[in-house]
This record gives structure tokens, sequence and C-alpha cells, in this order.
């Protein structure tokens, strides 16, 4: 790149020692561009804290265990949307977990071959729709039916048994922490499940084929031989999906409600954090109405990374037996 | 009669059967929403598309005219500088780790860390870059979106370059440096020759990725009614439009923000779908 600037200067140096500087120069530039990746992530965290210092100093420990959340008294607390984040990711996590499971055995095991490509790239797509899509589709198509048909159903049979019948008593409104929990679902289910696929196909035939000639049938082979071997890989894809829906913004956003309550019905409505900061931000009219929306940022930001973490050391371990 | 052994060789197979046919039953579930979600955007799309939405602003609430000319061109312009910004920062740090820090604990974390960001809840990054930008500068604006959206971009661009340079054989590099060629042209003549259909595909999904992103979008560029070709100034993007029409209740602005979903949609198939087009010729042409 700066061969033309430098004409004058290099005519007098002998070729090596050109290449060498730009050899060194390359190296530099990409070496920046390499610790700039490992910077993001520090400044990240780092900015959100600084942001959020204003209300970790006010509230102090009481800001994770308090179910305040008044910015007209100035009383802020982060207990409902920590709450509603962790209930809604468990809900899509039971969800999900079976069902990607189920999909990739079928794409790995069950399917006929031809059938498997198309089918996993469709699966695949439900990944590439744009979260804001989720959303909208789950406030104008699935609140309306879930309200209308589901929720009045659950009030009726299940909300009467004991101990779970609590979480199913509410009013028949559609949004709720169990729609954000379906629609999350759907939203991580292509990510777990090409995770369990990919990892399930990396189980060397010989072991399956071992199996398969002494009689097992193809439900033992999977649960004795192929999930044994990959475990910590499944582990870390189900992780990466909890680590998704933890995070996840428009799409909670839309169907959870907006609702600063504590409530154990997962029929009425809640918050999360994320929601909380998409739906409040621009409204938030004090240094430490603010503050306190960026300190939900960063207990966000801590617990995806430790998160995310899990997922990628499981992850590893398999990459690292393969390679033996 | 059935010996014992018969029983328990008919419940094997009883259990296998049934636990095949739920396998099926999940693949069906999957696909159900798909179908579902698709169908609604489409239809409802389709019923709300004209050439109006490309010609007319926003419209202000309670009227029932008007489209989404300022949103996609703000949304165009912050997509696109996002991936100009982002895509040689990444490709140089993708090649620091495949040819300069491969092996290494250095590149180690670094891969780690950028693993982590491409996982990262969007909403986190649109936080950091208003504590970065927006606050120091005083304003929301079109720039401080296209770095949100860039930060998007970056770690996307990073992993398939790492991965694609990577993939090239290394008897290609000693080759090259065998007759003496110096290594940054190794790099730039041979190995990203050789791994671009790779990393033009990552590129395409980081623009995929980012299309649709609203979160990060909220409280960088803001929104803005008018047509706005200022970047220091609050710009309008098409999903924060559908964010805010969705949630209104006007009939027009929903099915304006109907529209918008439907062109999203629409967009981030054909660029995801051209990638893995561009991925498939390259690895016929290979083999």
């Amino acid at each position: 790149m700066s061969v033309a600037s430098n004409t004058l200067a290099m005519e007098v140096d002998d070729r090596a020692s050109k290449d060498g500087r730009n050899d060194r120069m390359f190296r530099w530039a990409v070496t920046a561009a390499g610790f700039f990746v490992l910077l993001t992530l520090l400044a990240a965290g780092l900015s959100m804290f600084w942001g959020g210092r204003e209300a970790f100093q006010t509230f102090g420990f009481g800001f994770l265990t308090s179910t305040d959340w008044d910015p007209v008294q100035q009383k802020f607390g982060a207990l409902v949307p920590i709450y509603g984040t962790v209930v809604t990711a468990a809900i899509a996590m039971l969800i999900a977990v079976p069902i990607s499971f189920g999909i990739a055995l079928f794409l790995t095991e069950v399917s006929p071959t031809w059938m498997r490509t198309p089918i996993g790239a469709a699966i695949e797509l439900l990944a590439g729709i744009p979260s804001i899509i989720y959303g909208m589709w789950g406030l104008f198509v699935l609140v309306p039916y879930l309200g209308e048909h589901v929720f009045p159903w659950l009030d009726e049979n299940v909300g009467p048994l004991p101990i779970i019948g609590k979480l199913f008593q509410g009013p028949p409104l559609g949004i709720g922490m169990l729609t954000a929990g379906l629609v999350l679902a759907i939203m991580v289910i292509p990510f777990i499940s090409s995770v369990m696929r990919e990892v399930f196909l990396t189980v060397p035939t010989r072991l399956k084929e071992s199996a398969y000639a002494l009689g097992s049938t193809t439900t033992e082979v999977v649960w004795h031989i192929v999930l044994p071997y990959t475990r910590s890989a499944v582990i870390g894809g189900i992780f990466l999906g909890l680590g998704r829906a933890l995070g996840e913004t428009m799409a909670v956003t839309f169907v959870l409600g907006n609702a600063h309550f504590l409530t154990t019905s997962l029929l009425e409505p809640g918050n999360s954090i994320a929601a909380t900061i998409a739906n409040e931000f621009t409204e938030a009219d004090s240094p430490l109405y603010l503050s306190s929306l960026i300190a939900l940022g960063f207990l966000l930001f801590v617990v995806t990374f430790i998160v995310l973490s899990i997922a990628k050391f499981m992850l590893m371990g398999l990459k690292r037996r393969e390679g033996n | 009669m059935a010996t014992v052994a018969d029983r328990i060789y008919l419940r094997r197979r009883i259990v296998n059967v049934i636990s095949l046919v739920l396998s099926g039953a999940a693949t069906l579930f999957g696909l159900f929403w798909l179908v579902w979600i698709l169908w609604t955007t489409v239809t409802k799309g389709i019923d709300a598309f004209g050439l109006h939405l490309f010609t007319q602003m926003t419209p202000p609430p309670g009227e029932v005219s008007g489209g989404l000319a300022n949103a996609l061109f703000g949304s165009l312009m912050m997509c696109l500088l996002a991936v100009l910004m982002a895509t040689p920062i990444g490709i140089a740090a993708g090649t620091y780790l495949a040819e300069y820090a491969n092996h290494r604990k250095i590149g180690e974390t670094i891969r780690f860390i950028n693993d982590i960001l491409l996982s990262a809840p969007s909403i986190v990054l649109g936080l950091f870059v208003y504590t970065l930008v927006v606050e120091p500068l005083g304003g929301f604006s079109g720039w401080s979106g296209a770095i949100a959206l860039g930060f998007i971009v970056l770690p996307v661009v990073v992993r398939t370059t790492d991965e694609m340079l990577r993939l090239v054989p290394g008897t290609m590099r000693e080759a090259a440096l065998s007759l003496g060629v110096p290594q940054w042209k190794v790099n730039i003549q041979v190995l990203y020759k050789a791994a671009l259909p790779g990393i033009v595909t990552g590129v395409l999904l980081a623009l995929a990725r980012i299309s649709g992103e609203t979160a990060p979008l909220l409280f960088t560029a803001l929104n803005n009614q008018y047509w706005n070709a200022d970047l220091t100034q609050p710009m309008a993007s098409v999903p924060v439009v559908i964010f805010q029409f969705a949630m209104s209740p006007y009939e027009y602005w929903n099915s304006l923000a109907w529209a918008g979903a439907f062109i999203v949609t629409i967009f981030v198939l054909l660029i995801s779908l051209s990638a893995r087009a561009i991925l498939l010729r390259n690895k016929m042409a290979n083999d």
C-alpha cells in the first residue's frame, strides 16, 4: 500500500529490506485488528459497568433483589426483569430442547437421505428470519389465537390443579410469559438442532454399526452410543440456545406486555431485561433512570457471557477429541 | 406362548417405533412454525405492497397514505456503512487468527472472545455504542447506528475469514513463499484469492443479519419521520419503523409495518440463499 508513497527511500533500500518492512507493517496491521476484537468485548463490558455505576452506587446490592420500578419516585430494582428473563428462557428451553433433539435425531438417523438436506435447510431458514418478524407475528397472529383458544382452556382445566395450577391461572389476554417462552422456543430451535445434528454426525460409523450388529434398535443406538459420545457438545448446543433466549429482545418485547410486577402465573404479562431496555430507554428522563437501564444491560451482558462461555467450553471438548 | 425374550423384543421395538415417530413429529412441529410465519408475512405483506412504499415518506399518525422511502434509504445507508467499516477490520483480524496466531494462546483467546461476540445479545451492543458514541457526541445519529451494526458484522467476518483461510492448503503458502514472495503478498494475492468465495459468503450472511436488526438501532440511530441523508442526524430504518408502527393502534401504520416486514424478510432470505449458492458453486468447482 505504501509502496508508491516512499519511492525515493525505496530506491536506496534493497528489495529484501523493503519486503521485510512491508511484512512487518502487514503483520502489525492484522495484529491490531485481532486485538481490536478482544478490546471490543472488554470495552463493551466496562462501558456498561461505567454507565450503570450510578444505579449500582445508589441501590447497592438491593438493585438485584428489589421489585420496585418507579420512575416517579426514582426507585429501581432489577428483580422483575430478571425473573421474567429467567422464566421465559426456561419455558423456551423446556420446549426447544426435546424438539431440537427430535429434529436432530430425525435428520441423522430416521429420514430418508434425500430429505435430509432440504428439511435441514428449511429448519435453518427459521434462524434467518429477523427477530422483529417473530415479534410481529407473535403479536398479531399467535397472541389472539392463544388468547381465544389456549389460555381459557389452560385456565379452566389446568388452573384448578394443585401446585402447578397456580402457573396457569389468569386472564385470557394472550400476552404473557408463556407466549414469550413459546416464541423464544421457536427462535432457538434452529440453533440447538443444527448444533446437535452436526455433533451427531461426528460419531464414528463403526461405533454405531457395532451396536446395530449386536441387535440394538435405532433408539438404543442413539441413547447408548450417540448421546454419551456427544454429551458435552449437546450441552454446549443447549447453552448456545439459552444464551440466545436470554438476550433476545424484539420478539419478547412484542408479546410480553411490559408489566412491572411479579406474578406466579405464566399467563400474565411480565417483563424481561432486554424488553425493559428496548421499551423504556428513549423515555428515560433522569440520569438515574438511564443508569438503571444500562445497569440492566450490564447484568444481561455478564449472564450471557457466562452462559456462552460454558457453551464454548462444552463444544471445545468434542473438537479436541475429534482431533485425537 | 410368547417367551420372556419375545416380550422384551416386542417392547424394545414398540419403544423404538414410538420414539422415531416422535422425532418425525418434532420435525413437523419445527416446519409448521416456519410455514405459518412465512405465510402470514407474505400474505399480509403482499396486501400492503405497492410502489408507494418506495416513493413516499413514513406518514404521521392517523394518515392513510405514505410509504417507507426514508426508512428504506436509512436502512440501506446504515447497513452499507456497517459492512464497509467492519469488513476490512474483520478480514484483517481473521487473517491474524489464521496466519499469525494459529495454535497460539492469544489466537485461541481471540477466537473464543469473537465467538462470544457472535452470539452476544444485539441489544447489549446497542447499549455499548450508546455509551461509546451517542453520549459523548450528545445525540442520536445515523453514524452511531452504522457503528452498532458494524459491531454485529465484525465477528461474522472474522469467523468466516479465519475458517476459510485455514481451509487453504498449506502447500499453496509454501509454493508462493519458496518463489520468494513476501508474506504480505502471499496473503493478499494468493490466500485471499483462494478464500474469496467464503469471505464473500460471510459478508453476505452478516448483511442478512443486520438488515433485520432492530434492538441496536433503537438507541443509536433512533428514528426520523422525514427524508434524511445526513448521517449526523437521527435516521429512520425499516426495522425500527416496523417496531413503532406495529405497536401502534393505527390500522394504516400496521399495514405499513407488514409491508416493511415483507420487504425485510424477502431481502434476508434472498441474500442468505445467494450466499449459500456461492458457497455451493465453489464447492462443486473444487471437487
